[in-house]
């Protein structure tokens, strides 16, 4: 599953992330740059559910920007899902299923 | 070595000398005399003021390696600090000790005078911002002693800190150095933490934007330990003193865990004539007061006093009669200053006498209730408000181990999840307060007490209080937000954290990321 377009969702404020997803080309695979204010304690476990997420919608190519202000693993989540979505990996089919 | 506690501290310290662990907060007895300054004179006619800093510096003299004390009443509208050490700086002293009772992100400067090795050692309460950074990022090559109020107090009197100049921030002062707190731009209220610096200091300087006919009256600190006095223009900024007036939060979790913790301290039974109570002026420990001043009224209660910092929330509950008497260290908004100045009900003590356990008494002892916060707790109840849980130095005890150990009922009130970071630990980052003299635990999830308060167990559950084992609490946030991972931190000391009764609870390592 490719991207579209780069994509946004969520917000800066406290307990949300704000993922930015752009496509790369075929092949590149997943790259995370991440900023938060727990990385030092929750820096993996954020990269492992962001990850997680774009395998679960079956983008295997992306690269992606969090900045963290102590979101929860759903909030995450949703963050994420919404940012594929808007990057037309929903459109393709990947979305919720 | 390893603590009563179980904390890894060093042996010796360069600079400070034997380190004394631990052993229990009412373990370490004194055994030493207290300490005499130099006995001074001052001839009739001879003139204590001075025409700025610089003169006094050499008038002193003061020399490289001498410890310089402040006071922290100007909070971050401070200006005292940065004028004397660019003082010292301009004249090319080295290797300095700067003693202050706190440190806050208006001392930024210091930094500078570190590299520049103006100043080489730093003894406080409490730090937070650019100085506290730098000092876990390592800009010191001599660890920190991060002491309590009544710590600092004692180590004053009883000889381990030794000050050669205390610099007093003088909100008014007269020519021959009686100085208050009450009136002049900079108002402040109490100058509580200044007393041992001017009692036991070798010299004293009072450093004044507001020059009053002499006598000034009422005295806070007396022209019989000050030696020089110094107008400057500027000695603070009032905006950065004291607040217009301090809010209670809106934040509907912070007001459920202090509705539950005025219903603990209902609930102790402590709640009745005669109450005594401490509290703080920030989140959730200000709404407590707000719950318990509802009760007072619908009870009919008067309580004998309240201690600490005080805030016109603790003002107006003593003009209502709900409290006797408000002992004050230090004040918080313009409420507490105006208060201090016309209620003889209103009184301000030093930090000895407020909670120095090294005299024959001090008021903390006769606290019934006082509430604190904390960064961090442990399944033992030990609590850490010193670092981040990043381990960035970010506080300091203040005054919260000393009112913990001196009260019948310590509450701590937070929130079981700060931003996604669980309150609860299995070892704290940082000791300062030990769970020995900590009995609830109060969260918007759940109230946990202590278990050597097996009394106060039993009061809280017949009280139909949410309780919980603190273990409990702490799997409920972990199911939330996840298990943290550990935070690493390099093996150099940076800061020693001492217990009021001076010896040390914990050491604080280098960041190192």
């Amino acid at each position: 599953m490719s991207l579209d377009k780069p994509a946004q969702a969520g917000t800066l404020e406290s307990s949300d992330i704000m993922v930015t997803v752009a496509p790369v080309p075929p092949g590149s695979g997943i790259a995370i740059e991440l900023e938060s204010n727990v990385l030092a304690q929750y820096g993996d476990a954020i990269r492992r559910v962001i990850t997680e997420t774009l395998v679960a919608y079956g983008v295997a190519d992306a690269a992606v920007r969090a900045v963290d202000r102590g979101a929860l693993d759903c909030t995450i989540r949703a963050r994420v899902a919404a940012a594929l979505a808007r990057a037309g990996a929903a459109r393709q089919g990947g979305c919720g299923r | 070595m390893i603590n009563a506690i179980g904390r890894e501290i060093p042996a010796h310290v360069e600079g400070y000398g034997k380190v004394t662990p631990f052993a229990g907060a009412f373990a370490t007895e004194p055994d030493m005399p207290r300490r005499a300054p130099a006995v001074k004179w001052a001839r009739p006619g001879a003139a204590k003021l001075a025409t700025g800093l610089e003169e006094v510096f050499r008038a002193i003299p003061v020399r490289d390696g001498m410890t310089l004390s402040f006071h922290h009443h100007f909070r971050n509208g401070d200006g005292v600090v940065n004028l004397v050490l660019a003082t010292a700086a301009k004249l090319g002293l080295k290797d300095l000790k700067v003693a202050a009772s706190s440190i806050f992100p208006v001392h930024a400067p210091l930094v500078e005078h570190f590299k520049a090795g103006v100043v080489t050692a730093l003894d406080t309460n409490y730090m937070s911002g650019p100085v506290a950074e730098a000092v876990s990022r390592g800009a010191l090559a001599k660890p920190v002693i991060l002491r309590t109020h009544g710590g600092r107090a004692r180590a004053i009197e009883c000889g381990q800190l030794k000050i050669d100049v205390a610099f007093i921030a003088a909100p008014s002062a007269d020519e021959y150095g009686n100085v208050n707190g009450i009136a002049g731009p900079t108002a402040c209220g109490s100058l509580g933490y200044a007393y041992p610096d001017a009692e036991y200091a070798d010299k004293v300087v009072a450093v004044t934007d507001n020059l009053a006919a002499y006598p000034l009256t009422p005295v806070s600190i007396p022209q019989t330990r000050v030696d020089y006095v110094v107008k400057v223009d500027k000695i603070g900024d009032p905006k950065g003193i004291v607040s217009g007036t301090t809010r209670i939060t809106k934040d509907p979790v912070q007001l459920k865990i202090a509705d539950t913790a005025a219903k603990v301290v209902q609930a102790s039974g402590l709640l009745k004539n005669g109450f005594s109570f401490q509290t703080g002026a920030g989140g959730a420990s200000l709404a407590v007061a707000h719950f318990v001043r509802q009760m007072m009224v619908a009870g009919g209660i008067t309580g004998s006093f309240a201690l600490g910092g005080i805030t016109g929330y603790l003002v107006a509950m003593l003009e209502e009669g709900l409290f006797e008497k408000i002992i004050d260290v230090q004040g918080f908004d313009l409420e507490a200053v105006r208060s201090l100045a016309a209620n003889p009900n209103h009184v301000e003590v030093g930090a000895g006498f407020y909670a120095n356990p090294f005299n024959s008494g001090c008021v903390v002892n006769m606290l019934d209730c006082v509430i604190l916060g904390a960064t961090e707790i442990d399944t033992a109840f030990n609590v850490n408000v010193v670092t981040g849980s990043d381990g960035m130095i970010m506080g300091g005890s203040g005054g919260h181990s000393d009112a913990a150990a001196g009260a019948k009922l310590t509450v701590v009130v937070a929130n079981l999840l700060r931003g996604r970071l669980p309150i609860i630990m299995d070892k704290v980052l940082t000791a300062t307060t030990p769970g020995e003299t900590v009995d609830v635990l109060v969260t918007e999830r759940g109230v946990a007490v202590n278990p050597r308060r097996g009394d106060l167990k039993e009061k809280l559950a017949a009280a139909g209080l949410p309780l919980k084992e603190i273990g409990e609490l702490k799997r409920l946030a972990e199911a939330i937000a996840g298990v943290p991972q550990p935070v690493k931190l390099g093996d150099r000391t940076v800061a020693l954290v001492e217990y009021r009764d001076g010896t040390v609870i914990d050491a604080v390592r280098q960041v190192v990321r």
